[in-house]
């Protein structure tokens, strides 16, 4: 007898229609670097309503304030790196359009790992002495069960989906990251009840069969429900090694950010042409890795 | 007498910050002042610093700011994200950052100012400022001394911690909360007053205690015999000029002032 094989390939159409309203959604990568951004467009395009976003902030997050997603916001930062401020995450967080949980980098981490390991929280220092408790009364300090030290008890950020772009995945789910710095993607996906990637290239398995890259795989694939292929799908971010940030997207994005976010949705995100509308798949690929 | 500008001026006190760090420290340096202060005192009399190459390795030697040409990081090892935040709690670190707020307690804001629920003007968010300030030692950089940075009362939202005991469980400081110096324009402040309180350490050539204290939102502690901010050897200026070879540190403080005022 036979045995169903596992495929989980999907399109990005199909991951955006897994994510209902009311959601909390943790997206990987970190500020302008590795977003699964041709989800995120999905999900603008989308009916899809009052989400929570947690996210090591960058265009995904500016892109879903602007397209009034948010209901809540988890962050430590949002920012695109190479543009130190992100204009229209400034702009809806100070017209107060959604609510935010915000915490230290750190503590960020411990709330995804807290949910990796069915905890309730996770203790650490950070936070102590800051506002950072002021304005997230949730947030309890303890006291150690073990000597008179106060701890933070980080609560779990637990997420019904996680959304990653990776630069190699295949029909199971096993992934692949190209660029030195998996951020906390598998956090996210560990975090999550299901996780989706999206991918620069669909291989086959046989493809991971090497020294180098099995040290770059952190994504367990018994966590990943679904795979689309998706080529330069992190752009305007970058997807190391193979093309960087468009810092000429982005500020043209950032200008966007007062009045224009209809055009700039318009022309980049209600289309069925996203690589052609930036440029075409050689000017992305001829983007140049960040410096920092 | 060398000519030199406010900016190596700050570069050189920022890296004199490292003079009474451990021999391996890690040093995490944020903006181009931090970041070449750093490399300078790599550069000189700490060769164990470690710093990373500004996004996952940690570089045997400082990496120059700006285009690197052909120049690729020399690696001596990993230093991704969670790497960083698994270390922090584990202390000797040294953080020297950049916020936009601090107040007489020594606690920064980098978040928003205003009204939190819907703020006047957003930044970027706490980042790591609160693990980093009761973790490790904390340095400040402000490239404009004025009170708008320097604020009376608290900062806005307190990002990262200081020596407030009311904001403390038992009002005892963490065992981790070591903040060491703030470079300015105008002068070197320190935290050695009274309760950590902050203290002019040394003065830039051709500024007066009295315009400190008048661009400050906050009582300032003058020490005895307050002396002048150490200016930069040639050897320090070569050395910078190698580590900053497309000269970004003339674009830190509008017309590139000189280091010593004109009388």
């Amino acid at each position: 007898m036979s045995y169903p094989t596992i495929d989980k390939r999907m399109s990005a159409a199909d991951i955006a229609a897994q994510i209902k309203d009311g959601m909390t959604i943790g997206i990987g990568g970190w500020g302008a670097r590795r977003k699964p951004m041709a989800l995120i467009r999905e999900i603008v395009k989308s009916d899809v309503k009052d989400l929570t976003i947690a996210s090591y902030g960058g265009c995904d997050v500016g892109m879903l304030a602007s397209a009034g997603k948010i209901k809540k916001l988890i962050f430590g930062f949002v920012s695109l790196d190479v543009i130190p401020l992100e204009a229209h995450f400034r702009r809806a967080r100070s017209a107060g359009e959604f609510e935010v949980m915000e915490v230290d980098e750190g503590m960020f981490q411990l709330g995804l790992k807290a949910a990796a390991q069915n905890l309730d929280f996770l203790p650490c220092l950070a936070g102590l002495g800051t506002d950072v408790l002021t304005h997230n009364p949730d947030i309890k300090v303890i006291q150690s069960p073990y000597s008179e030290d106060h701890y933070v008890a980080m609560p779990a950020i637990k997420l019904d989906v996680a959304l990653c772009h990776v630069s190699e995945a295949d029909k199971l789910g096993n992934s692949y990251i190209g660029g030195p710095d998996p951020f906390f993607d598998e956090w996210f996906c560990r975090a999550a009840d299901k996780a989706f990637l999206t991918t620069e290239a669909l291989v086959e398995t046989a493809a991971f069969d090497d020294d180098h890259k099995i040290m770059r795989m952190p994504i367990e694939r018994s966590l990943v429900r679904g795979v689309a292929e998706v080529p330069l799908g992190a752009h305007p971010t970058s997807s190391g090694p193979d093309y960087g940030i468009d810092v000429a997207h982005l500020k043209a994005y950032s200008a966007a950010a007062k009045e224009g976010w209809s055009d700039y949705a318009a022309k980049f995100i209600h289309t069925d042409d996203y690589v052609n509308s930036v440029g075409g798949a050689p000017h992305i690929r001829a983007l140049p890795l960040p410096v920092f | 007498m060398t000519r030199f500008s406010l900016a190596e001026l700050c570069i050189c006190a920022g890296a004199d910050i490292f003079k009474t760090e451990t021999p391996e420290v890690f040093a995490t340096v944020i903006g181009l002042v931090p970041r070449l202060a750093g490399s300078l005192a790599k550069k000189t009399f700490l060769p164990g610093l470690m710093m990373s190459d500004g996004e996952y390795y940690f570089a045997a030697e400082p990496v120059p700011v700006g285009n690197r040409g052909g120049y690729s990081p020399k690696k001596e090892g990993r230093i991704g994200y969670e790497r960083v935040f698994d270390l922090i709690p584990k202390g000797n670190r040294h953080a020297f950052v950049g916020p936009v707020q601090v107040d007489r307690f020594g606690q920064m804001n980098l978040s928003c100012i205003g009204e939190y629920a819907a703020p006047k003007v957003t930044m970027l968010g706490v980042r790591g400022l609160p693990g980093n300030t009761v973790n490790n030692r904390t340095s400040m950089f402000f490239g404009n001394h004025t009170k708008r940075a320097f604020v009376p009362g608290e900062v806005d939202m307190v990002s990262g911690a200081g020596y407030n005991p009311a904001r403390y469980p038992g009002r005892r400081y963490p065992r981790g909360l070591d903040h060491r110096r703030i470079i300015t324009n105008l002068c070197v402040l320190d935290f050695e007053g009274p309760d950590h309180a902050i203290r002019v350490r040394s003065l830039h050539p051709g500024v007066s205690f009295e315009e400190v204290q008048g661009n400050t939102g906050f009582e300032l502690i003058r020490p005895k015999g307050l002396s002048e901010t150490a200016a930069p050897t040639s050897e320090q200026l070569d050395i910078i000029a190698e580590l900053d070879p497309h000269n970004l540190r003339a674009e830190i403080f509008k017309d590139n002032p000189a280091g010593r005022r004109a009388a």
